[in-house]
């Protein structure tokens, strides 16, 4: 117990500590990791839907969008208005869990790849909403975006600036740093009760024989709709989050390729357990980041000359560690228990 | 005895084939009721529209009297009938005891915001719901395999554990499709000693089997279907000498 507790203060110390060490290698890498964070709030949305409740979800991307133009529509000059964050977050939730059970509604008899499609074309269509609802009512702003997003500003604590505290430098991004982790750990509760929970049970239920669960009591409808709508919450936050840190949203933000990437840290972690989910998103948000800073330097250092762009290289190494997972580790890295054993892997 | 279950003049059509038509029945409480008839007669099609998961086309059924809600499956598990299906159905995934807490779903209420502030009653709830699954797995007698994922285990324990799910429903009335499935001797004998057992307890068991031994000597009373149609219904000794029941048997001797 005394163990337990002491290995969580060092975790908790070293997470602390992070932004400091981070700001000392440039501002950029807190930057990165903070748009890490953000994949995480995605991975562990998407998580429910897909890895829980089994239902493929192509365009969850969408509720990050949505998330984030409602954050940049109740605080920016573009409609003249300034609410604070704590307004608009929870607001931007429940707007996104609505677009979700909406994209719900009509798919409940879909399963597998005809759900697929569908929600990868619901993902499209937010998509395209936000780059012409421009006219006749400019609500969006189109294509252009929209500019200048209030930061977060808590009580005296502006999260542009940087601030001295007990004589550290705290920067804006490191601010953010914190208030995402604090966010991050209600992301994580919650996620983990629900799935020890009736609700949680039920969605697996559903994943593993629908009929069954319907015959066993579950109203698959209403679950199935919770599912999407709890889901697509946790993407409204992290947008809400990400046009804060941003200042600046336009569509290009969103798409499809964001919500496959995202898929891809569900899957390459480990569907369905929050703690592989949160390392797969970690891992594809860091590593190709730092194989940015990485290729350029270590080409010319070997070969006198750049060979090969970083841009291309980065890509066909992170191919080929994806397909390298799901040749050896289908289950992905760090499974669900009842997962690794049904794709009949050895380890404890 | 109090009539338990009503249904009346069921009938269902799947384009040209006429797979029920017009059949009643009645169950009384506590009894071990038995559907049989041959291949194709429409017992699981019943089944199906008994328990909502195909809609019927004309017909009602009363549960205790009410009217059941037929075309919705979870209606029918919350109006009280549970059943089990030919092809064992679990949640593979999940272990045995997670299985027959689901089935304590329909029972039980904590909705997300219970579940995410964890209130005192969603714990309540939750150790209500866990101690409950273990009884009716130690009910069924599996209650060593409670943590072993369900498809791990042997085929007849799997149709113990589909029990003990449906079990967890608090059922009026326990519908079984064709539990004795691919059992050998010994599990036949244990399958039925549980459905006595049942019984005992006040259940009342819906039964369709093809094991005719089975039925005969285990059910109170048994219908025969036949091409979709009731063509017998009574005590299993006055069926087995029904001259139609004989002949929808091609004329073998049932029994």
């Amino acid at each position: 117990m005394i163990k337990k507790w002491f290995g969580l203060a060092i975790i908790a110390l070293a997470l602390l500590a992070l932004p400091l060490v981070l700001t000392s290698m440039g501002t950029a890498w807190v930057r990165i990791t903070n748009l890490a964070i953000l994949f995480v709030f995605l991975s562990l949305g998407l998580n429910i839907v897909v890895g829980m409740a089994g239902l493929l979800d192509l365009g969850y991307i969408a509720f990050y969008a949505v998330g984030a133009y409602v954050y940049a529509l109740l605080a920016s000059p573009h409609f003249g208005l300034h609410l604070p964050f704590w307004v608009i977050l929870p607001i931007g939730a429940l707007l996104a869990g609505l677009a979700g059970a909406v994209l719900g509604a009509p798919t409940l008899r879909l399963r597998g790849d005809y759900l697929a499609i569908v929600t990868l074309g619901f993902g499209e269509i937010v998509r395209i909403l936000m780059n012409n609802l421009s006219a006749p009512f400019n609500i969006t702003n189109g294509p252009k975006g929209i500019t200048r997003i209030d930061g977060l500003r808590l009580a005296s604590a502006d999260f542009s600036t940087t601030d001295t505290l007990f004589g550290i430098a705290i920067t804006g991004p490191a601010k953010y740093y914190y208030m995402l982790l604090v966010l991050l750990l209600c992301v994580i509760v919650v996620n983990l009760r629900l799935q020890k929970s009736r609700i949680g049970r039920a969605w697996v239920a559903i994943r593993e024989d629908e009929l069954a669960a319907k015959s066993a009591g579950i109203n698959t409808r209403n679950v199935k709709l919770l599912a999407f709508a709890m889901g697509a919450s946790f993407g409204g936050v992290a947008g809400g989050m990400f046009a804060a840190m941003q200042g600046f949203v336009s569509p290009e933000s969103f798409i499809l390729q964001e919500s496959v990437m995202v898929l891809a840290m569900v899957v390459l972690g480990g569907m369905g357990n929050v703690w592989g989910v949160i390392a797969g998103a970690l891992l594809l948000s860091f590593v190709p980041e730092f194989l940015r800073y990485t290729v350029e330097p270590a080409q010319k250092a070997l070969f006198g000359r750049l060979l090969v762009e970083p841009e291309v290289l980065r890509m066909l190494i992170f191919g080929v560690a994806l397909v390298l997972t799901m040749r050896f580790r289908p289950a992905g890295l760090w499974p669900e228990a009842r997962h690794r054993r049904e794709f009949g892997e050895k380890q404890a | 005895m109090t009539v338990i279950l009503e249904a009346r003049g069921i009938g269902k059509r799947f384009g040209g084939v006429q797979a029920l038509k017009d059949v009643s029945l009645t169950i009384r409480a506590q009894e071990i009721y038995g559907l049989i008839g041959p291949n194709g007669a429409g017992k699981t099609t019943f089944f199906n529209v008994l328990t909502g998961l195909y809609t019927r086309d004309s017909g009602e059924v009363l549960l205790d009297g009410a009217p059941l809600e037929l075309g919705t499956p979870h209606l029918v598990a919350q109006a009280g009938i549970a059943r089990t299906f030919q092809n064992i159905r679990l949640f593979g995934n999940m272990t045995a005891l997670e299985n027959v807490m689901v089935g304590r779903h329909v029972r039980t209420k904590t909705g997300v915001l219970g579940a995410i502030l964890r209130t005192r009653a969603q714990r309540a709830e939750e150790a209500a719901i866990r101690r409950r699954a273990e009884e009716l797995l130690h009910y069924v007698g599996i209650a060593h395999r409670a943590n072993d994922l369900a498809r791990h285990l042997a085929y007849g324990d799997q149709r113990r554990l589909e029990i003990a799910r449906a079990l967890a429903t608090d059922p009026k009335l326990l519908a079984l499709d064709e539990p004795a499935a691919g059992m050998n001797a010994t599990e036949t004998a244990a399958l039925r000693q549980l459905i006595v057992g049942l019984r005992a307890d006040g259940l009342t068991v819906l039964l369709i089997e093809h094991d005719v031994k089975l039925v005969m000597g285990l059910c109170d009373r048994v219908a025969v279907l036949d091409y979709g149609e009731k063509i017998a219904e009574d005590v299993p000794e006055v069926v087995q000498k029904d001259a139609q029941v004989i002949e929808a048997y091609l004329g073998g001797s049932v029994g």
